[in-house]
């Protein structure tokens, strides 16, 4: 049967069809010209919002801008005031640093644990383990903030429930030592979603494998290690790099809680934070954009140096 | 909380395999239901400090209000100058907005990389998957100086716009793996029929893609709901406050008076996430498992 093509749709369709006789530029077109229309707003957008922002913030980055006048060139003066002389920068690494190192590992083994606990054989898993993906959901929310906000203040609703047992608590949220970890318990929080990445993990290990090693004697323990932890590997590290890299990024909680003023004494002070207060409060859009290229460089070096050693400990078999 | 989800710590180790003594089962159970109740405790909580009378709300640490009043709600709907049924408006318009941009523009990327051939498809594809490793603070400030010079500060364009540009990586590489699980025979067949590629993405791709379509408008929506970065930046004018923005100033202008008022509202922003979670969990959960989406 002879397709009889309308024009429209032969742009693109059907190449070979073609007759011969157009030009070089239009039979270039039939090839490839479909595939670019397609793409045409993601280029739009990767020129315009990505590529063309990109450049802009790091020439931005090496001037000194308020957005009203024009951005005067003053070489590397902004990185070099980051490195030296600007104690708040200093604060929001150390507040950052902290958080990642606290909330990750702690969001991780939560995760893990009740994976295991959920894997396999466990009566109503679905219920349980859309009750703990739930909070992964709500948790960027500013009225989770909110509330985390009420549960941790002095008279607030942890302290209420600690004094039940007699324990008198501190007041977490405007206490420099303290503030950081509700934070950090409000990450934890959330596990569910590296939990189900977690549980996806873990259908794929071959139950054959438990078998032979229960026939040979292995204790559970002895399985968990040996089967069950290198198996994992490649799922912990991808959980482990994508909630690091969000740990950095981290922003709703910490300005939510402590008012955008990153207070008490710069103790949940975050990095985003404090870029977002440089560049929308004191309007130091060149200072503020050697600050995103800070974080771009750590975050890249992060996760260079995690691929790096993983070959050590991710095992994939292939 | 930390207790509880402490106990869950000291179950037996229960390394994968399938039969369990009943004992190990029961306590298995005690550590999941332990850590559930930790795990919602707050949130009901919330919920019920939400209907409670005013002077009640930080008197007891029960759940259960010992009698039910929504006067918060009203307190808290018009507790500021401007309603928090514009806010919601505002929100819903945004996340809307946001949900078709999205749709669209990222599967008509998504149908080029994963099934149109060009010249230079392997060189976007890696870009575009590049794309998605830069954190947003990079573009921010160069963003915000364009949207600012557009006159676009104070409107819902600068929210939406890029959305339509397919700013959001992520779920262009979420349907251009979906699509090439979709046989090429239908569209080699399709092609032989005569249908041109826009014909094969509207009558071929896009209806067989709907569980990847629905996957990612849900969490367009429920991450656009939820946003407080953009519209804190760009939007200024209270008449033009998503509900993130509205909870905020309520924070602010109100905290220390009126606190059922703020968790009633806080409370109501979270009923379309809470909407969708109940309906749509099973996609959410499978869109978390196959492809590792965060937050």
């Amino acid at each position: 049967m002879a397709a009889v093509q309308d024009s429209a749709v032969a742009i693109g369709g059907g190449a070979q069809a073609r007759p011969a006789a157009q030009g070089r530029w239009a039979s270039l077109w039939t090839k490839h010209g479909a595939g670019y229309m397609f793409l045409l707003p993601w280029l739009i957008g990767f020129f315009g919002l990505t590529l063309g922002p990109a450049i802009a913030s790091l020439y931005l980055s090496f001037t000194s801008f308020d957005l009203i006048r024009t951005p005067e060139w003053v070489g590397t003066a902004n990185y070099v005031r980051i490195a030296t002389a600007d104690p708040k920068f200093a604060a929001a690494m150390q507040v950052t640093f902290l958080y990642v190192v606290l909330s990750v590992p702690f969001k991780l083994t939560f995760a893990l644990l009740v994976a295991l606990l959920l894997d396999r054989g466990v009566k109503g898993l679905t219920f349980y383990r859309a009750l703990f993906y739930l909070p992964s959901l709500l948790g960027g929310s500013v009225a989770i903030a909110v509330l985390w906000r009420q549960l941790f203040a002095g008279d607030g609703l942890i302290n209420s429930l600690l004094a039940q047992f007699g324990i008198e608590g501190p007041s977490w949220i405007s206490h420099p030592n303290y503030s950081i970890w509700t934070l950090v318990v409000l990450s934890v929080w959330q596990f569910g979603s590296p939990m189900i990445i977690f549980l996806a993990g873990l259908r794929q290990i071959p139950t054959d494998m438990y078998e032979a090693a229960s026939l040979d004697g292995a204790s559970k323990f002895r399985q968990f290690y040996k089967i069950t932890l290198p198996l994992l590997t490649p799922v912990i590290f991808f959980n482990a790099v994508v909630q690091t890299i969000d740990a950095f990024k981290a922003f709703t909680p910490a300005f939510i809680i402590s008012g955008g003023t990153g207070g008490p004494i710069n103790s949940t002070l975050f990095y985003t934070l404090y870029l977002y207060q440089e560049a929308f409060g004191n309007f130091r859009m060149g200072y503020a954009s050697a600050l995103a290229w800070i974080l771009v460089l750590i975050i890249g070096l992060f996760t260079a140096f995690s691929f790096l050693t993983s070959r050590y400990w991710v095992h994939y078999d292939d | 909380m930390t207790d509880a989800t402490m106990s869950s710590v000291t179950a037996p180790p229960s390394a994968p395999p399938g039969r369990r003594s009943p004992v190990g089962s029961v306590l298995i159970h005690a550590g999941l239901i332990a850590a559930s109740i930790a795990m919602v405790y707050p949130l009901l909580w919330m919920i019920s400090a939400s209907v409670r009378p005013e002077d009640e709300i930080f008197a007891s640490t029960s759940l259960w209000p010992s009698s039910v009043d929504f006067a918060s709600y009203v307190r808290g709907w018009f507790g500021l100058d401007v309603s928090f049924g514009r806010f919601t408006w505002n929100s819903l318009v945004v996340s809307v907005l946001t949900v078709i941009g999205n749709v669209v523009a990222c599967s008509l990327a998504a149908y080029a990389f994963a099934r149109l051939r060009f010249a230079g498809r392997n060189f976007w594809f890696a870009i575009m998957l590049g794309t998605m490793m830069i954190p947003y603070h990079v573009t921010l400030i160069p963003q915000y100086v364009l949207f600012l010079n557009l006159g676009w500060v104070n409107t819902f364009l600068p929210l939406v716009v890029p959305k339509f540009l397919a700013s959001d990586a992520f779920f262009i590489f979420l349907m251009v793996q979906f699509f090439r699980g979709i046989p090429r025979e239908l569209d080699e067949a399709a092609m032989m029929d005569g249908c041109g590629p826009w014909r094969i993405y509207w009558k071929i791709m896009l209806p067989l893609s709907l569980p990847v379509l629905a996957t990612a408008a849900i969490f367009s929506f429920i991450w656009t709901w939820d946003d407080f970065f953009g519209p804190l930046i760009y939007l200024n004018d209270m008449n033009t406050y998503t509900i993130q923005l509205g909870l905020r100033t309520f924070v602010d202008s109100s905290s220390t008076s009126d606190w059922g008022g703020l968790f009633a509202m806080s409370t109501l922003s979270l009923v379309p996430v809470f909407f969708f979670f109940l309906f749509f969990q099973r996609l959410l959960i499978e869109g978390i498992a196959t492809t590792g989406m965060k937050r």
